[in-house]
């Protein structure tokens, strides 16, 4: 469709051009109203094209128009439409036109769904830049004020994001209804518009005067801090920061101080969690002063909050705190000031307090230093490594690095090491999987000796796990070590012990053997891979299991690529061959769509194949497999997938 | 073994319904004839109402609930074969001022659908157990509906125009030859006959291990909560793969359980304050600002057993099928199974107010044992001021009690005595030995009968009955 905007731009309207340039424009129209959604969510991603083809003049007298009383249609296209008109000054005609982009916005601002709203007063916002002061004060601001005197209040809600993009070029006396506007919204009867008009406060503070930031948004700022609704409240703290970033240290003080001590003593611990989480913010807005006169007070208090919820998010934040602290005295005062806390936590009674603050404790270390991370920390990490809960457990492991690099990790591996263990073992099947996942990590840290004196085992135990998506990551971690220490070691620690599994009276074991293979053999490079693997691949072919001998087929698939042609000509072939006559449907097919691959590589290799080496039907004679086909004999899907091979020859 | 959906306490279902019905019965919805209404003064010294009747047939038409919006506007009824019927009321006019309460028909949609749970082997019943309105925000109207496990946020929107005009395609539809195409048309919005769509905007699903008894829309616009037998959800309009479980009862051992949750609503302003109430005849209130998992309660109202009433229902009729705030946020009523109260939120250890409903059953508890009508959920429901309270009983009677002046009443919702415009007079039921003319016998209740949901308009005196599968709209006379 990119075509055919070309010829129609060329001419400016449509009309002249005849109807090999229409003809896709004309579909594209009527798809806007096509009972298909993905058809009218395309012709509303064409908008600009159907808009060029249709001139500037129809676009606004018709297209427009059309398009404003369009608002019943599913969100996804509601959504797409929103966007394209914040794009769409030019083709209406450019800024002295930029109004007419108002009415489809404005109905798109009243639809009850958050995601096409916010999107239409971000297009609102982004045409407003593009109107002249005049046109602003003439069509922008009166939508404005439409929309917040609306009946409804998704209509008003929408009103609130747009206060700040037109009060930097009002005049004076607009510029006054605006701030009356806006003070309305927020003391609105309905708590949406109050959420709504709290969450821009601090956007809108940023565009007004000094004068009026104190005057009016202060007042503001501490009514809705003090709404009966806590929804509206915990919106609050956020406009606090951007406040706090307007004013002087002793104007926070005076005007900002009051409502955030009260916040982080709300009554409401939603309230609470709010300030905690949004503790960084603050500290910065704030400045290091009443950082730490107020806040570090305050943030004791929340990490012994009574809400568990509250004490997470706090917990979550201590890293960060304790960064932005000014460098002067900062050791002195974590020491005394958070870490009686910290120590608190880490036998906290809820566990979500406990894995928030293991994922961040291992980071103090480096703020810290070697001697105290040894005398202080060092403990508690051993405690949260002996912690009931897995989570603790699994973040402190996840976070070793940080303290690798201050004091090592050899102070911790012997306590490191049941916690793996016990880990590796637990009976909650994610947990296993989650340790897993660490292992090349832990072990790009431990050291290759360790690793096989402690940790290799664990490894192999795995491949042989009840759940499934354990075997799975088992082999794929398998593949990552092997990156990690090389081939070598691979041909003599790992490979020995998969390929044992290969004569496991359990099926479900030697197909790990399969899987391990599959993963393995692109590390282990060529040599491994066809002296080691492929013997036993081949001898599994002629396993009891169909489910082994698909897999064989799967196998010989993928590693084929890594073997040399002899190999394959020689002994993959064979092999497939024998497969794709199996009795078991499946096999049949696997071992056909292996057949094609790997003579599809024989052929990108030169390699000449011959007509007669083709595999056979399926169903033909079976001790002579090497039989010419005719088209004729073929059958089902694995007649045709050779087929299919075959076609470009 | 024990089997979570098994809760059958307080929650014997009666109908047990094996099949599963079609939307069958649009046409039993047909609208009713013009004038059927009467304007009727509802004072408790005449005690005359007159009906409106939306006469229903089969099973899968027994009404399941009933609910005004927050304007009495429309009135939403939610059916055992899973759909939703809004009416919508008459606009006024001077000349026609008997037509005032008149409701017609609006939309009607299937709101669930029969499905069966694969894991647990059990079919889910389509039938509504709630619905709730959502404050209006734009020109739709917004409802909540749910069945036993899965809550339905319906969007009801009107539609008058509707695009014209094709470029591929002439007004008959025929397709025009791409070569005669030499200009570009732009579709046209042209008037139309008003349409009424209902569409599902979101589904919450997979939240419910066990029934859900309540929904109730939080007073902050964006929150709602679900309550099953043993846990309390609290979810976001707008999301719909989460939500935050905030009371949960279920013990570790479930043969240590004593009690279920049976409904749970809203503080009407308050937007962190709740209630639920529990088979045990207590009402627990809660406050969310206090933490995240409201298990233990702020304010735990329940009256003293009366040790001279002991007997082996008494566990049973405590049982409170229904909790509801008053409008001014200040009361809450309970209905168990004889009687209604209503508590002041600072009273906590007795009712301030008993209201007897059917106390002449007492006698009869043994076999409303023996045919399950004791398990039975009755609803109750304020009037706009919160002067009067209104519940249902058998026979197709139901109750209403001024809070003012104590008096009350009994009426009755039947097709017999409710003829267009008819008056309803008060029922007696005959309590001692001699029966009077114009009485009913205990023994001649039919408790087949029995008036479960009930929905008060929230400003006027305009009341609607779900008598089985009948629906009547009652008003109080004007003149």
């Amino acid at each position: 469709m990119a075509g055919v905007a070309g010829p129609a731009t060329g001419s400016g309207a449509a009309g002249g051009d005849g109807d090999d340039s229409l003809y896709p424009i004309a579909v594209l129209i009527d798809e806007l109203r096509n009972e298909d959604v993905q058809l009218r969510l395309n012709s509303i991603k064409k908008l600009s094209t159907i808009a060029l083809a249709l001139g500037v003049e129809r676009t606004r007298t018709e297209l427009l128009p059309f398009l404003t009383d369009t608002i019943y249609d599913e969100d996804e296209v509601l959504l797409a439409l929103a966007e394209q008109l914040g794009n769409f000054t030019g083709l209406v005609g450019g800024p002295d036109f930029a109004h007419c982009l108002l009415p489809p916005l404005e109905s798109l601002a009243t639809v009850e769904e958050t995601v096409v709203r916010d999107k239409a007063v971000e297009s609102l916002r982004q045409i407003s830049q593009e109107h002249t002061p005049v046109a602003l004060e003439a069509h922008f601001v009166p939508l404005v004020k439409r929309l917040a005197s609306g009946d409804w209040f998704t209509s008003r809600t929408s009103a609130c994001g747009l206060f700040s993009v037109c009060y930097p070029r009002a005049s004076i006396a607009v510029k006054g209804e605006i701030r009356q506007y806006f003070r309305s919204l927020c003391s609105d009867d309905t708590p949406m518009v109050r959420r709504a008009a709290a969450s821009k406060l601090g956007e809108f503070a940023k565009v007004l005067e000094l004068d009026s930031v104190k005057s009016e948004i202060v007042p503001l700022f501490t009514n809705l801090a003090s709404d009966e609704q806590d929804s509206v409240r915990l919106l609050a703290v956020e406009a606090c920061v951007s406040i706090a970033q307007l004013l002087s240290q002793d104007d926070i003080e005076a005007l900002v101080m009051p409502t955030l001590r009260q916040a982080a003593e709300d009554k409401s611990w939603r309230v609470r969690y709010m300030v905690a989480d949004k503790f960084s913010e603050l500290q910065k807005a704030v400045g290091p002063k009443i950082t730490l006169n107020d806040l570090i007070p305050a943030f004791q208090n929340l990490l012994k909050d009574c809400e568990a919820e509250v004490r997470a998010a706090a917990a979550h934040k201590v890293k960060e705190l304790c960064e932005n602290l000014p460098m002067e005295g900062r050791e002195t005062m974590i020491m005394n000031q958070i870490l009686p806390y910290i120590k608190e936590l880490v036998s906290d009674t809820n566990q979500h307090v406990k894995s928030a603050l293991a994922s961040v404790i291992m980071g103090l270390s480096t703020i810290l230093g070697k001697e105290n991370t040894i005398e202080h920390l060092l403990p508690l990490f051993l405690a949260q490594l002996k912690d009931e809960c897995p989570e603790v457990r699994l973040n402190i492991i996840s976070n070793l690095d940080c303290v690798n690099e201050v004091i090592g990790i050899r102070q911790l591996s012997q306590s490191l090491l049941p916690a793996i263990v016990e880990l590796a073992e637990d009976a909650k099947w994610r947990v296993r999987l989650a340790i897993i996942e660490y292992m090349p990590l832990l072990a790009g840290q431990l050291g290759v000796e360790f690793f096989d004196e402690k940790l290799n085992s664990l490894c192999m135990a795995w491949l042989v796990d009840h759940v499934y998506a354990i075997r799975e990551a088992a082999t794929n971690n398998l593949m990552k070590l092997v990156q990690k220490f090389g081939t070598e070691w691979a041909q003599n620690t790992i490979v020995p012990k998969v390929l044992v599994m290969a004569n496991d009276p359990n099926y479900l074991h030697r197909m790990t053997t399969l899987f391990c293979i599959n993963a393995l053999s692109e590390a282990c490079g060529q040599e491994i891979t066809t002296k080691q693997m492929l013997p036993i691949v081949l001898k599994m072919a002629g396993d009891q299991v169909a489910n082994v001998r698909f897999n064989v087929a799967k196998s010989l698939q993928k590693i084929g690529p890594i073997l040399d042609t002899d190999a394959l000509q020689e002994e993959v072939k064979p092999v497939l061959q024998k497969l794709g006559q199996d009795e078991d449907m499946d096999v049949k097919y696997f071992a056909q769509e292996a057949i094609s691959a790997v003579a599809q590589r024989l052929r990108k290799l030169d390699f000449p194949v011959k007509d007669s080496e083709e595999p056979s039907a399926p169903g033909a004679d079976k001790n002579h497999f090497l039989r010419p086909r005719g088209p004729g004999e073929d059958t089902g899907k694995e007649g045709a997938a050779v087929r299919d091979s075959q076609a470009p020859r | 073994m024990n089997y979570p959906d098994e809760i059958t306490y307080g929650n014997k279902d009666h109908f047990r319904l094996a099949s599963f019905s079609l939307p069958s019965s649009l046409l039993h919805w047909s609208k009713p004839p013009p004038s059927r209404t009467w304007t009727v003064v509802m004072t408790y010294q005449q005690d005359y109402l007159s009906p409106c009747l939306y006469p229903l047939s089969a099973l899968s038409d027994i009404i399941s609930t009933v609910e005004f919006n927050h304007t009495g506007e429309l009135l939403a009824t939610g059916d055992k074969g899973g759909r939703v019927v809004i009416f919508q009321r008459e606009q006024e006019s001077k000349n026609q001022v008997h037509r005032r309460g008149e409701y017609n028909v609006y939309s009607t949609f299937q709101s669930h659908e029969p499905e069966f749970d694969y894991l647990k082997s059990l079919e889910i019943e389509e039938k509504i157990n709630k619905i709730r309105w959502l404050p209006q925000q734009n020109a739709a109207y917004f409802l909540l509906s749910t069945n036993d496990k899965t809550v339905k946020l319906w969007k009801v929107s009107e539609r008058d125009k509707r695009p014209e005009g094709y470029n591929l395609k002439d007004e008959e539809g025929r397709l025009r030859d791409p070569a005669t195409i030499t200009t570009l048309r732009v579709p046209v919005l042209r008037p139309m006959d008003l349409m009424v769509e209902a569409t599902p905007r979101r589904v919450f699903a997979n939240a419910h291990t066990y029934h859900i008894n309540s929904i109730s829309v939080n007073s902050d616009y964006e929150t709602y909560m679900s309550a099953d037998d043993l846990r309390i959800n609290l979810w976001n309009f707008e999301i719909t793969n989460q939500s935050f479980n905030i009371v949960d009862i279920k013990p570790a051992n479930m043969e240590e359980l004593t009690e279920v949750i049976t409904a749970a609503e809203f503080h009407p302003h308050h937007c962190n304050t709740f209630v639920y109430s529990s088979s045990k005849g207590t009402i627990r209130l809660c406050d969310m600002r206090a933490s995240a998992l409201c298990d233990r309660h702020t304010k735990f109202f329940e009256e003293p057993e009366d040790p001279s009433n002991r007997s082996f229902f008494s566990e049973i009729i405590s049982s409170i099928s229904d909790v509801k705030f008053s409008h001014s946020g200040r009361c809450i009523m309970t209905r168990d199974y004889l009687t209604v109260k209503v508590w002041d939120l600072n009273m906590e250890n007795r009712p301030v107010e008993t209201y007897q409903v059917h106390d002449y059953l007492r006698s009869k508890l043994c076999s409303l044992y023996e045919n399950d009508c004791i398990f039975d959920k009755f609803e109750c429901v304020w009037n706009g001021s919160d002067s009067v309270i209104m519940t249902g009983s058998y026979n197709n009677f139901f109750r209403m009690f001024d809070r003012n002046t104590k008096r009350d009443v009994t009426l009755e919702a039947s097709r017999e005595n409710s003829k267009p415009r008819a008056i309803l007079k008060p029922r007696k039921v005959c309590v001692g030995g001699k029966r009077r003319k114009d009485e009913i016998s205990v023994d001649s209740l039919d408790f087949s009968k029995k008036i479960l949901h009930t929905a008060w308009h929230p400003s006027e005196n305009i009341i609607a009955v779900a008598a089985t599968n009948n629906l009547y709209i009652f008003q109080d006379k004007v003149n």
